[in-house]
């Protein structure tokens, strides 16, 4: 497709009803206790919707290689400051034996 | 039989940016990329200035031990207003935002950068940030640090932390979009023949600190936002007693504040690489390994932040990874250092202002940069975390290396911006009464910090007051050193001697156009032949019409 394509009115919609499944289930969830899975449910609705939005509403679906490199990078370097992070937090309570 | 040269004195050109338009209007709707070079430049100014003046009261008040010139709150503020202003808005625009904004479209042969407005705008936001930066000064103060630290800062604190937080977020998106500005201009508008390998180092490195601009500084922002909403609504986000944890702002915080650190050196450096070569008469020595130590420098430094952290309850295995990373980012430091001494050796070195201030830097950025190491130690850092010689290690590395450089390039390039010379006299005085000023200040805080004394406190023990009345000494000196070149700078515009295009015999395409250079910076387009540091060979660039 060309870098002008859009998604179609009828995607749009699909894309929509997906979000709002997504905000449902997330609503829907918080009702069950799922223990540490919790944010972890959570957490990967609200990134599949992210992507969703970014790759049709945002167009980048349709857009350059270079716009996806770009992207990339700036989810490459939000997975460093996250990964690194928990690097912390996961292993604070190991302790020398 | 004699021979006799004629000596052509150089002449003003007719037409150059500086003339092309008058009056208030055609400096701020500019789009013209060395026109907002200047802005900034009369605007980074004034905010050093006003943080020198919070420095200075600093120095002042710590000539005595018990904190007798102002009260407690008052030095709280007087620090944070001073970290404020010099980090936010001079240090990481300094380079970038005035020499950058100037030098790069010209030396990648352009006629501008590649979203002009956005390059105004980018000055409009930078203002709008100081105007609330100093709204917040004047309407009382902040008193967190300039690190902002929860909860202190989130719950705590009754002066306008909020209105401040607000200035830096502001002045980060105009980093953004100068970072935005130079990596598009390099991808995309570089001169025929002007391949990678043929940049100037100075475009390397300030395009390394772009990319740390535009990944990095979204981050502050967010951390900001929060602390913000934190402090207006009470979601709890870092306070433990709402639930948050003060640990992740930290995290948050230094994840981008580590980097800025090289978004303040890493122009700096490239503005050495561009001095030490030209009067060294020789080509810089390892081209590739300066320009790739740039990129390995803004990567690696992304990946180093928690050694601010190692005394705030972090993992001890993370702090392991942490050390070893930081150790690790050294090494393109080194790269640099040795490679712009490898320039100098067997050179013929003509110690001319800008050589003086680039010499300078090689040796305090050295100090500074090997000072880091000992706080990147996880056993030593224990022992001088938050102490004086912390406050000594950044000065070195930020006014002992950034400021220096800074200096040094408004003196290589002030007669390319102007199309003046400065006087040389002067202009070494005040290098060397900057170098010595500078030493006199910091030097004392590394041997202050190892005998325990802490950073951020109004009062002393008695037996700190000789190193501390050296440091208040030295402060004094340094301003000297400061407000010099800002009198001969003025001299200069209306008395100094006219420079002609390349007063240095530099090479470059800078060097090629007029001085000051046309609106559009070349008559003709400029195609690129040889490298950016051919001394010594014949001239680099052939024009075609």
């Amino acid at each position: 497709m060309s870098e002008h394509s859009h998604p179609t009115p009828g995607l749009y919609v699909v894309i929509l009803l997906a979000l709002v499944v997504g905000t449902c289930l997330t609503w829907g969830i918080a009702f069950v206790d799922l223990g540490k899975w919790n944010p972890v449910v959570a957490l990967t609705i609200a990134v599949i919707k992210a992507v969703l939005v970014v790759l049709f509403f945002m167009h980048v679906h349709y857009s350059s290689k270079l716009t996806k490199v770009t992207i990339s990078a700036g989810v490459f370097w939000l997975m460093i400051m996250i990964t690194m992070s928990l690097s912390d937090y996961l292993t604070r309570t190991f302790l020398p034996q | 039989m004699s021979t006799a040269t004629a000596i052509v004195k150089p002449v003003m050109p007719e037409r150059h940016f500086l003339n092309d338009n008058y009056g208030i209007r055609s400096w701020l709707l500019t789009k013209d990329h060395k026109r907002i070079a200047i802005l900034y430049l009369f605007s980074i100014t004034f905010f050093f200035l006003i943080g020198g003046v919070f420095a200075s009261l600093i120095r002042l008040h710590l000539l005595t031990p018990n904190g007798e010139l102002f009260e407690a709150d008052t030095y709280n503020k007087l620090f944070t207003m001073h970290g404020v202003n010099m980090v936010f808005f001079f240090l990481i625009p300094s380079v970038p935002a005035v020499l950058g904004n100037f030098l790069v479209p010209i030396m990648v042969g352009t006629k501008d950068l590649a979203f002009p407005k956005i390059n105004l705008l980018s000055w409009y936001l930078y203002m709008a940030g100081g105007t609330f930066s100093m709204a917040a000064m004047v309407s009382g103060g902040v008193d967190s640090g300039w690190t902002f630290y929860a909860p202190l800062s989130s719950g705590y604190l009754k002066t306008h932390v909020i209105m401040l937080a607000v200035g830096v977020i502001i002045a980060g998106f105009s980093s953004i979009f100068t970072g935005l500005n130079f990596i598009v201009t390099v991808h995309r508008m570089r001169a025929p023949g002007m391949t990678w390998g043929r940049l100037p180092l100075f475009v390397w490195s300030n395009y390394a600190a772009s990319l740390i601009m535009i990944l990095g500084t979204p981050v502050i922002a967010i951390t900001l936002i929060l602390l913000a909403l934190e402090r207006g609504f009470h979601i709890g986000i870092f306070d433990p007693k709402l639930g948050g944890d003060p640990v992740l702002f930290q995290h948050m915080f230094w994840f981008y504040s580590h980097p800025a650190v090289y978004i303040m050196i890493l122009p700096g450096m490239g503005v050495i690489s561009e001095i030490v070569p030209c009067f060294s008469r020789k080509r810089v020595f390892g081209y590739s390994f300066v320009a790739f130590s740039s990129v390995a420098i803004a990567v690696f430094g992304f990946v180093v932040w928690a050694h601010h952290m190692f005394v705030a309850g972090i993992s001890v295995y993370s702090a392991l990874v942490f050390s070893l990373l930081s150790y690790a980012v050294a090494i393109p430091s080194a790269v640099k250092v040795f490679n712009w001494t490898a320039t100098m050796y067997k050179g013929s070195i003509e110690m001319s202002t800008p050589m003086l201030y680039a010499m300078a830097f090689i040796g305090l950025f050295t100090i500074g940069g090997l000072t880091g190491l000992f706080l990147a130690a996880l056993g030593l850092d224990i022992h001088i975390h938050d102490t004086y010689f912390v406050i000594a290690h950044f000065h070195y590395v930020m006014v002992g290396g950034m400021v220096t450089a800074y200096l040094g390039g408004l003196h290589f390039w002030w007669p390319k911006i102007t199309g003046r010379m400065y006087p040389e006299a002067p202009a070494k005085l005040a290098a060397l009464i900057t170098f010595i000023g500078f030493n006199l200040t910091f030097f004392p805080q590394f041997i202050l910090g190892y005998m325990g004394m802490p950073r951020r406190y109004w009062a002393y023990p008695p037996e700190f007051q000789v190193l501390n009345v050296l440091s208040s000494a030295g402060a004094s000196v340094l301003a000297v050193g400061f407000l010099l070149p800002l009198l001969y700078f003025a001299w200069s515009l209306k008395y100094g001697e006219v420079a002609g295009n390349n007063p240095w015999q530099a090479t470059g395409l800078e060097w090629e156009t007029s001085s000051p250079p046309p609106t559009h910076n070349f008559h003709e387009i400029p195609i690129v032949t040889k490298d950016p540091y051919a001394y010594g060979e014949d001239a680099e660039v052939t024009v075609v019409h």
